[in-house]
């Protein structure tokens, strides 16, 4: 049972965390893809590659407009439309326009992030065009009418028994839990439609400017039937997947699928550079592709231009602590879960509501920052980010009290010193021989639901220092071997107990 | 028997002790056995008194401008006693705090520069050591296996030491001797505990799912004692393995080498 991914953040959170069959399939898989990932990169000079896709990737962003006008010249040159749209609104109402002029009845997709980022899916059925997905994974979501819940294996959440029930009631398929049948029955249906489609859509992995060339990886061939099957092809990119040349791209290719799968190349890499001409077989007799900025300059302008070179490779999700527990609907109504997309949702999406809290829902272990293959410092980035929304007022009113409280005392030495001795007070007349509460009032209650607290010691280890240093038997190099007045030793005893 | 080999040649025999808030105040006995080991390779310990909190916790939770006011109250304490010779190096009982010093206050004196507080942020980066960073590489300390039988002990590598710091090897070494090479190897012990400071209370359920986690891995490899080195992971795992009804024990590494190791 999916979790109710538009619920509040907590709401949401706890009911992640007690759907077990998810947490059970999501555990496996980012296991197995973690895993994948160490054996790949670990067969190569990692550190080498991440240098280079970075240098990459930074020059990419840094010569930004240069390189898309170098990309749309030679995009229309290769016989390409090129269109502009500024938000996700005006991507679809392109495409839209587009289906109508080529009285477009089915679509089939291969899998694309920025179009879940901008729900084209829901604008074209709108107008009535059938739209097929052509991803397994995401073709099985889209069967059970659910959003993606990792950027890589869409379906990461759901077990084989899961899907195979959906196969049976959807697809009339015969109770089996053979994953070959399985992908069998979706080859058959899928087929059916790729052979009646009238339009092919995809996203973009890169967009080379030198030769305007889109490249998409796939592993089950699905993009390169979507990319020259349908006589109209749509490629929807974010303005931030140029590269400036081939050698670019072959090497982010490299990095993007040994980071995302444990491949040391995807079973397919398609490469278009224009429609079909009149000596080619097959291919599409147009194409058109609509770059995308759907918020991405506006990242750039505050400051986060660094998250924009991520390659959706999903390395950060696979190794991150906290997506492992919570999954990505987790996240809520983002086409972007985990480390990389704590940062952009917040970023890019026009309702801060949805992603305000995703900053914060991590304990900023740096597991993504070791794997991005981009080298993304994302932890840092998610401290930038918690101090923009504080300092706009967007974070719930009591963490922002009760930090900046501790903070004041923590500022002045002789505020801290009566902290300190509030604080051993506080211990002592708890009362009890236990060293740890078991019991707070709120907020600290949500410690001690499902932990208990070290005590605050009686004597701060300052005191029993100054204390020390009065007494005229410690010697000079060991200052604190005598017990008499401190209490050093009657100190918490403790968690050995 | 412990022996120690200073080197004699920067006669590095004066340290500030920084204890960070959290030993202050609730885990005095590390800041005793901090002393205790460095006292014992004839290192003298300053404790400077104006020393309050790093500034991590605010640094985390969004609040740059009270975090930079503890930054500045940190480089103004131990910076002169660097720059006057007082002291040669700054020792840290914690990875977090020694981060957070090293690579956070970079971020803060960025947006507030001075070029007087640059310089004594560069200073204190350059001099400033996590304890088995300082143990191991400055003072080559040698440990032996304490007399008595032990515990069956196991290492979890904070986050912060291991990925900030890159500070990994050292605690391993320091272990790997005081267990006569029977460290237990924990499965994912690289993964976080789940503490991450403020997070353990803004996304406490989060927060406790890791932990459970981490005890489960505990106990898998049948280790009755956990080593750390930082005291916000030590108190987050205590917290569960208490609740949960475990026996094993997070224990910090100071407090581990120092009272059984040496005299």
């Amino acid at each position: 049972m999916p979790i109710n991914i538009d619920a509040p953040y907590k709401p949401r959170i706890r009911e992640a965390l007690a759907d077990l069959s998810v947490r059970k399939a999501v555990d496996r898989a980012m296991g197995q893809l973690a895993e994948r990932r160490e054996k790949a990169v670990d067969a190569i000079d990692n550190k080498s590659m991440r240098n280079e896709a970075r240098e990459i990737r930074e020059q990419a962003i840094r010569d930004l407009p240069v390189l898309l006008t170098e990309l749309e010249t030679n995009l229309i040159r290769n016989g390409c439309d090129v269109h502009w749209a500024r938000t996700g609104g005006e991507a679809n109402r392109i495409l839209n326009t587009i289906a109508q002029n080529h009285g477009v009845r089915t679509a089939i997709k291969s899998k694309s992030m920025v179009t879940e980022e901008i729900h084209l899916n829901d604008s074209l059925e709108e107008i009535g065009v059938k739209v097929v997905e052509t991803d397994l994974g995401e073709y099985i979501i889209q069967l059970a009418e659910e959003p993606p819940s990792h950027i890589v294996a869409p379906v990461v959440h759901k077990g084989v028994k899961d899907i195979s029930e959906l196969f049976q009631e959807e697809l009339g398929m015969e109770p089996t839990m053979d994953p070959a049948i399985m992908c069998d029955t979706a080859r058959k249906e899928l087929r059916k439609h790729f052979l009646v489609a009238d339009m092919g859509i995809s996203g973009c992995n890169f967009a080379i400017a030198e030769t305007g060339t889109l490249c998409i990886i796939t592993n089950e061939g699905n993009g390169r039937m979507v990319s020259s099957l349908p006589p109209v092809y749509v490629v929807v990119a974010g303005i931030e997947k140029v590269v400036p040349r081939v050698e670019d791209a072959i090497l982010l290719w490299q990095a993007a699928t040994r980071n995302a799968t444990g491949q040391d190349a995807s079973v397919y890499f398609s490469m278009t550079s224009g429609p079909k001409k009149d000596d080619h077989a097959d291919g599409p007799t147009e194409i058109h592709v609509i770059l995308v900025d759907n918020g991405r300059t506006k990242v750039m302008e505050k400051g986060y231009a660094d998250a924009l070179m991520c390659i959706r490779c999903g390395a950060c999700m696979d190794v991150c602590p906290v997506y492992r527990e919570i999954g990505g609907h987790a996240y809520g109504r983002t086409a972007y879960p985990g480390p990389i997309g704590s940062i952009l949702t917040p970023l890019m999406n026009e309702n801060i509501d949805i992603g305000k809290d995703l900053p914060f829902a991590s304990s900023l272990c740096g597991a993504c920052r070791d794997a991005c293959p981009v080298k993304i410092d994302l932890p840092r980035l998610l401290l930038e980010l918690r101090n923009d929304l504080s300092e706009e007022k967007i974070v719930d009113p009591l963490q922002n009290l009760l930090v900046r409280s501790f903070t004041q005392i923590l500022k002045h030495p002789k505020c801290y010193l009566v902290g300190t001795k509030v604080a051993g007070l506080v211990s002592k007349l708890s009362g009890g021989a236990s060293q740890t509460f078991s019991k707070l009032p709120s907020p600290f209650n949500r410690w001690t639901k499902s932990r208990v607290l070290q005590k605050p010691s009686p004597h701060t280890f300052r005191k029993i220092w100054k204390e020390s240093q009065k007494n005229p038997q410690a010697s000079k190099h060991s200052p604190l071997e005598t017990p008499s007045t401190t209490g050093a030793h009657q100190s918490d005893q403790d968690i050995h107990q | 028997m412990n022996s120690s080999q200073l080197d004699t040649k920067t006669a590095d025999t004066r340290v500030g002790l920084f204890v960070s808030c959290i030993v202050d105040v609730l885990y005095p006995k590390v800041g005793l056995a901090t002393t205790k080991l460095l006292a014992e390779q004839g290192v003298e310990v300053v404790f400077p008194e104006n020393q309050t909190c790093c500034g991590q916790p605010a640094f985390n939770a969004g609040h740059q401008k009270d975090s930079f006011a503890l930054a500045t109250n940190f480089l103004n304490t131990f910076a002169p006693m660097l720059e006057q010779g007082e002291i040669s190096s700054i020792v840290v009982p914690s990875g977090s705090c020694a981060a957070m010093v090293k690579h956070s206050y970079a971020a803060l004196i960025e947006k507030n520069y001075t070029p007087s507080l640059a310089q004594k942020y560069a200073m204190v980066a350059e001099n400033i050591y996590e304890l088995s960073e300082y143990l191991v590489d400055i003072l080559k300390i040698e440990i032996s296996p304490p007399d008595q039988p032990q515990k069956n002990v196991t290492y979890h590598p904070c986050c912060h030491l291991l990925r900030d710091l890159k500070i990994d090897r050292q605690p391993r070494l320091l272990l790997k001797n005081y267990t006569n090479e029977n460290l237990r190897s924990l499965p994912e012990d690289e993964t976080c505990c789940g503490f991450g400071g403020l997070f353990s209370l803004w996304n406490e359920e989060i927060s406790v799912e890791m932990g459970l986690r981490k005890a489960r891995n505990l106990k898998e490899c049948g280790a009755e004692l956990v080593v750390v080195n930082d005291a916000g992971c030590m108190t987050h795992l205590n917290g569960i393995l208490i609740k949960e009804g475990h026996s094993c024990r997070a224990i910090h590494i100071a407090e581990l080498l120092a009272e059984n190791g040496t005299d």
